[in-house]
């Protein structure tokens, strides 16, 4: 891990555990602090969770490999499905948790290889319509696929979904030690936060090794990359696919939180919301990425809280709805961004050059 | 054969309107190979303007051809403004940037755009006002013959119109001639006097106007406008641009056209063809379902935004460079 900090603090080991500790302890205490100012805030930290986990599943196939994916969320609708027909009482299958993860997770990656195999030989361009085009036909599937055999359910969706339970601990309800109560959110909470750690440690792995540095080097040049021996679509593809398993595995868990899906959580709105979050953090950067998805999840939250009652205050009416003015500040983050800083706010070394080289 | 006929006219309309929006990819693409995702969204701009014009003026006693018209004529500047706008803020500081780039800022352009219409015209869909009465011919002396409407005929012609205004401007003007030397080498270009940066603009302008009569098309086709309707009509657009020959105009002409067949087509009989109770003839077996209900189609007529992107993957994977085009080498 050590290799990725500053060059001043890698030579006091002790400064790091102090500091690790000191942020295990700050993220341990974090949800005790939200839900005194209510559980609200512990379900929207939890969604900001799994759109980091999003992002960061996006960023594998954007910013590692450079192929602009615009239909991510059919990925993350693949694996909530699948967690929803195997975990409720729609067919009357309840297997559990981690029996579902894995099977979500190879569903998706199924569907990966089965969207890129196709269109992995397009120009970037044309890649990015496909994409597009198959998160829609994927949503327009999962809306329709109620007849002749209901299996989705169609635009009613599929509800009274299970909660995750592991080691006899259902993480829908509330657990009780005497007077102190753990209510499930914020067991949820405990719960991302250790599959995102686990995660952010498979990035940085994978992003410095043999398969990353191929990834970037298709990125900046392919048909140089291709003559280095790097066998191209095959990497291309194995980008797809495991960005495609990081999203049906949060698919599954968002599944498992709401306890509710339908078609309409997996528009193309969501996919650009992620990608919104990739481009404003820094493509290619882990902790850019992490930081750009807690913005985009907080701030219009923050939004939701002070804009309504301001607009009351100042004209006695709403005049901008605050959703209205998420999707403007999703939209301007991407402009402002390409245009000022298109590297993003924590850029990564190798991108930052690229775009530097590409305007001078 | 009726019904057929009446599928085919319904095609031939809704590819036309495909087909002078799937123009303004093309000759955006030709120029500066972008694919500008917010045209789309100019479509849907030059709707609703065009609808709170006509709805204001349709109580004033001007005749209602001439309503149509200034509807019009206020929703080819105001999205020619757009089209304008977008190109100068947020394609053309990007000519020189990695691909990615104005790829992202496109995207951002079109939810901002949409997400601006929906404050100003709200998010309900909105009824577009009739105020020229239908009139309906029939093919043949029956009841049940196929049908044309006088907005279809308005919409066909309309279309060709302007298809064939469009290759004068390409092939006998002088800007003609300077968007495509532009299109084949802007800098060359440059050095002969043309301002690139001037044709440039020209195009979204002129790709932008054609936009807004297709908007004015669908809306009155249809009868309602909704801030969202240019999404996936702008995708639809594009998936005919590239069946054609993305860069190719005859070719944006002819796939436009064959995509909205084929979404007619397909919308119309793909129900009957996946039908079940009609396969029990040859694969027996589905007997018992079809005794509860007749009518057990696996593919639906809800199916039918889907084709346009199967054809599009199938291009795509087979022949690339599109119907019309030519092989285009890849400067990626």
């Amino acid at each position: 891990m050590t290799s990725y900090l500053p060059e001043n603090l890698r030579k006091h080991p002790a400064a790091i555990w102090a500091g690790f500790a000191l942020v295990a302890i700050a993220l341990a205490a974090l949800p005790f602090v939200l839900s005194m100012a209510g559980l609200a805030w512990v379900r929207i930290t939890n969604l900001a969770i799994l759109f980091i986990l999003l992002s960061l599943g996006l960023n594998i196939v954007v910013g590692f490999a450079g192929l602009l994916d615009l239909g991510y969320i059919a990925f993350y609708a693949v694996g909530a499905y699948v967690y929803a027909l195997l975990a409720s009482p729609h067919f009357g299958i309840h297997l559990p948790f981690w029996v579902i993860l894995p099977i979500g997770a190879a569903v998706a990656c199924l569907f990966g290889v089965m969207l890129g195999a196709p269109t992995l030989k397009l120009r970037g361009d044309y890649l990015a319509i496909v994409t597009l085009g198959f998160g829609e036909i994927v949503r327009i599937f999962l809306n329709n696929l109620s007849e002749p055999i209901n299996i989705t359910n169609g635009p009613k969706g599929i509800s009274r979904i299970d909660s995750i339970s592991l080691w006899g601990m259902d993480f829908g309800a509330t657990t009780r030690f005497g007077n102190f109560a753990i209510d499930g959110l914020i067991k949820y909470y405990y719960l991302l936060l250790f599959i995102l750690v686990i995660v952010i440690v498979i990035n940085i792995r994978l992003q410095n090794s043999r398969i990353g540095r191929a990834w970037e080097a298709i990125r900046e040049d392919e048909l140089a990359a291709r003559s280095m021996g790097i066998n191209t679509i095959k990497l291309k593809l194995l980008a797809f696919a495991m960005g495609a398993s990081f999203g049906g595995i949060a698919g599954g868990i968002f599944s498992s939180i709401q306890g509710f899906i339908s078609p309409e959580s997996f528009t193309l709105t969501e996919s650009v919301m992620i990608l919104a979050m990739v481009v404003l953090g820094g493509m290619g950067n882990i902790w850019g990425v992490i930081v750009g998805a807690l913005l985009l999840s907080f701030v219009p939250e923050f939004l939701r809280y002070a804009v309504t009652p301001a607009q009351q205050f100042l004209f006695g009416r709403q005049i901008i709805e605050a959703e209205v003015l998420r999707m403007l500040l999703f939209g301007l983050a991407m402009v402002v961004m390409m245009l000022y800083r298109p590297a993003g706010l924590l850029p990564s070394a190798v991108r930052k050059r690229e775009f530097a080289k590409a305007s001078s | 054969m009726d019904i057929f006929l009446q599928q085919f006219i319904n095609g031939l309309t809704l590819g036309c309107v495909y087909a002078v929006v799937a123009l303004g990819y093309t000759m955006v693409y030709g120029i500066v190979q972008l694919i500008n995702f917010a045209h789309g969204e100019v479509v849907m701009i030059g709707a609703m303007v065009a609808f709170s014009v006509i709805v204001a003026l349709a109580g004033s006693g001007v005749p209602p051809l001439a309503i149509v018209i200034l509807g019009v004529l206020a929703a080819v500047p105001a999205c020619m403004a757009v089209g304008y706008t977008v190109e100068r803020v947020a394609y053309r500081p990007l000519r020189h940037a990695p691909r990615l780039a104005p790829l992202i800022t496109a995207i951002g352009v079109s939810i901002i755009l949409q997400h601006v219409a929906l404050l100003i015209w709200g998010r309900n869909y909105i009824s577009f006002p009739q105020i020229i009465p239908t009139a309906t011919y029939h093919f043949g002396a029956s009841e049940t013959s196929a049908t044309i409407t006088n907005i279809q005929i308005a919409i066909i012609t309309l279309s060709i119109a302007m298809m064939v205004g469009l290759v004068t401007l390409i092939y006998k003007t002088r800007m003609g001639i300077a968007m495509r030397a532009v299109s084949q080498r802007p800098d060359v270009a440059g050095l002969m006097g043309i301002s690139a940066n001037g044709v440039i603009s020209f195009t979204f302008v002129i790709g932008a106007a054609l936009g807004a009569i297709a908007g004015v098309m669908i809306g009155s086709y249809y009868g309602i406008a909704h801030y969202q309707m240019g999404f996936l009509l702008g995708l639809k657009a594009f998936c005919a641009a590239v069946l054609g020959g993305i860069g190719n105009l005859a070719g944006a002409v002819l796939g436009g056209i064959l995509i909205g067949l084929i979404e007619a087509f397909g919308a119309g009989y793909m129900g009957d063809l996946t039908n079940v109770c009609t396969l029990n003839k040859f694969l027996p077996g589905f007997a018992a379902m079809c005794e509860a209900n007749n009518n057990m189609s696996v593919f639906g007529s809800s199916y039918k935004d889907v084709f346009a992107f199967v054809v599009l993957i199938l291009v795509l994977v087979f022949r690339p460079q599109g119907l019309l085009g030519e092989r285009v080498s890849d400067r990626a």
